[in-house]
């Protein structure tokens, strides 16, 4: 289902971000590959976000190139920015549901924009999502008010899969759920993206979700991307930070 | 990569076979759904679906496919789907275990029924809250009684910020508003009562219709539109951002800390905004007459005195705190009914106006009716 031709999804060269005075990212470099699961780490404050953001159009880089699927993101036209956008699903960090619609117009908001279905296909497709992002079926005729935080993520879940994306960008995606919780979303982003073979691009402070789910790590240190690797390179790598954060009380407990 | 997705049909009687081609995704789904409807299934009652040549499969197309295979299925025919990929394969499966039953959308019968339903929800809420309101106005007495008794926790400063919020600094509005009214009034009443060469009674008219009734009314208006909607959305906000619970937990009492000193602000402030209206329209309507009539400002204040009581001044300005407290409550209480999101602020914002002005006026009619009752 996915063309295997260009290897890399996403192709980050010399970025450089900033608001203001502060410099978030300087000459930022990162390739993500087709169909990894690539999750970004880094303290607080080193532009995890941003860089999420900036690669999905949020945030305008100051400078650098960023390629997506082999279209660059930075001038181009906003027609084809918007096929571009068809083609990457984002689950921001509580959901970002829009709270006046349920869960199933949510669904269905990206496929009327992309698409021209007829109103029976919608409710097929976005009861198929709601289904497939392991919420039980009624929760699609409920309001976002009513879900409670881990439904709110599985529905935004929904909500990026609804055109079935090449590329899925999550944000914290297992942030405020309980261990049980987080340890099932994992598994539902490992399942979907097995069966569905999309590339995802998860920023997380999460040990574990780095553990189970992630292919490749890429760590955020010194306004750049410091190194990229698997878990295991991670835990050989000498860099003070990264040994803090892999070898710390809470790394040893992830990876036993 | 394709960007049209289609199936050729061939096959005799005895079997129909259907060969997937190009892109069976979410932009095409419709039309290949749509062409599948249509087919005419041979009366041998066999088909097989090749996906051999399908270069593109997404969950939509994978969904049409194993739905369409389904209902066949189901209704007697023999379908077999070959030539799967093992992602293709993977995909359906994966859409075959989300076919769950669904729930039927809405089960509530017809749109009369809907209707009907709808009405009778509407009341009962409408009920609901007018008890929760008549609870909070128990609550707010209490709180006031506590008060009355140890005095010193009244919080000075909150009260004494808010009283220039919704007072001070709805003077220019209010002032002007009024202003305007009485120039309306003394203009659309000359012209009417000149033609009876009764033009002297625009006095009467003007002063008897500000001070029992604009001014004050007008003033409540405003101030539940300014400062009853700002309780709302101030106090609802904190509610959203827990701060309320917060103040809870650290033992403060929201209906001491965030309740008490906007009521009273605005029991104590809307007195005094109301006599600001009385002065203000009865300058309006006197400047009129003066340019309209030519009843000069001497003679325009000895009718005052002659054709009004003290007591038209004082009924106007003995509903002021009633009003006040009215706009008070319903502000804050509604900000306290905020639950959950940013969405919920606006819409219990809308509400306390909306409520606010309701109850103003439905309780000046009260008072209408009650003076008329003592004959003042």
């Amino acid at each position: 289902m996915i063309d295997h031709a260009d290897e890399i999804a996403i192709r980050i060269r010399g970025l450089r971000s900033q608001f203001g005075r502060q410099v978030i990212h300087e000459n930022l470099d990162l390739d993500v590959r087709r169909g990894e699961v690539l999750g970004v780490v880094g303290g607080s404050g080193t532009g995890k976000s941003v860089l999420l953001r900036t690669i999905v159009g949020l945030n305008r880089p100051r400078a650098g190139s960023i390629e997506v699927l082999g279209q660059n993101v930075r001038g181009v036209k906003s027609r084809q920015f918007a096929k571009l956008e068809a083609r990457w699903g984002v689950l921001f960090q509580d959901g970002a549901l829009f709270s006046s619609l349920t869960v199933d117009e949510n669904i269905q908001v990206p496929l009327k924009q992309h698409t021209n279905l007829s109103k029976v296909m919608l409710e097929e497709i976005s009861e198929l999502k709601v289904s497939m992002a392991g919420l039980p079926p009624d929760a699609g005729h409920k309001y976002p008010s009513q879900l409670s935080g881990g439904m709110r993520k599985r529905a935004g879940l929904a909500r990026a899969l609804a055109l079935d994306p090449d590329i899925v960008f999550l944000d914290e995606p297992t942030a405020g759920l309980d261990p049980i919780g987080a340890a099932a979303f994992d598994q539902l982003i490992l399942q979907l993206q097995k069966s569905l073979g999309f590339t995802v691009f998860m920023v997380t402070h999460d040990l574990d979700s780095l553990h189970t789910i992630c292919d490749r790590i890429a760590v955020l240190a010194d306004k750049r991307v410091e190194v990229v690797g698997s878990m295991n390179d991670m835990l050989q790598s000498d860099h003070p930070w990264i040994r803090e954060y892999f070898h710390g009380a809470r790394g040893r407990a992830a990876h036993g | 990569m394709a960007d049209r997705g289609w199936f050729e049909k061939s096959g005799g009687e005895d079997g129909l076979i259907l060969a997937a081609h190009g892109a069976w995704d979410v932009g095409n789904v419709g039309d290949l759904d749509a062409g599948l409807r249509r087919l005419a299934i041979p009366a041998s009652g066999r088909v097989s679906i090749s996906l051999e040549q399908l270069e593109r499969l997404d969950t939509a197309g994978a969904w049409i496919i194993y739905r369409t295979v389904r209902d066949w299925s189901a209704s007697g025919i023999a379908v077999d789907v070959n030539g799967a990929s093992e992602v293709q394969q993977a995909l359906l499966d994966t859409v075959a275990k989300a076919d769950k039953d669904w729930e039927p959308d809405h089960g509530d019968g017809t749109g009369f029924l809907q209707m009907v339903a709808q009405v009778g929800q509407s009341t009962e809420e409408i009920a609901r809250e007018s008890v929760a309101l008549l609870g909070f106005f128990g609550q707010i007495v209490t709180t006031l009684a506590g008060l009355a008794v140890r005095p010193w926790r009244i919080r000075l400063i909150p009260l004494v910020y808010h009283m220039e919020q919704v007072g001070l600094n709805a003077l220019p509005i209010v002032g002007l508003i009024s202003f305007l009214i009485g120039v309306v009034m003394a203009f659309q009443g000359a012209s009417q009562l000149v033609r009876f060469g009764a033009e002297v009674f625009v006095v009467n008219l003007v002063a008897v219709s500000i001070l029992r009734e604009l001014g004050i009314l007008l003033t409540a208006i405003v101030v539940a539109g300014r400062s009853g909607s700002a309780f709302t959305a101030q106090i609802g906000s904190m509610k959203v951002n827990e701060e309320v619970d917060a103040m809870k937990t650290v033992g403060l009492d929201p209906m001491e800390v965030l309740v008490v000193p906007r009521i009273l602000a605005l029991v104590l402030t809307l007195p005094l905004l109301a006599f600001f209206a009385d002065v203000m329209g009865l300058l309006g309507g006197g400047l009129m007459s003066w340019v309209v009539l030519g009843i000069s400002p001497g003679a325009f204040i000895e009718r005052l005195n002659d054709s009004v009581g003290m007591w038209s001044f004082w009924v106007g300005i003995i509903k002021a705190p009633v009003f006040g407290f009215l706009i008070g409550m319903v502000g804050c209480y509604e900000g306290l009914q905020v639950v959950g999101s940013a969405e919920s602020v606006g819409r219990r914002t809308t509400r306390s106006v909306v409520e606010a002005i309701f109850l103003v006026i439905v309780v000046d009619a009260a008072f209408s009716i009650f003076f008329q009752f003592i004959g003042i």
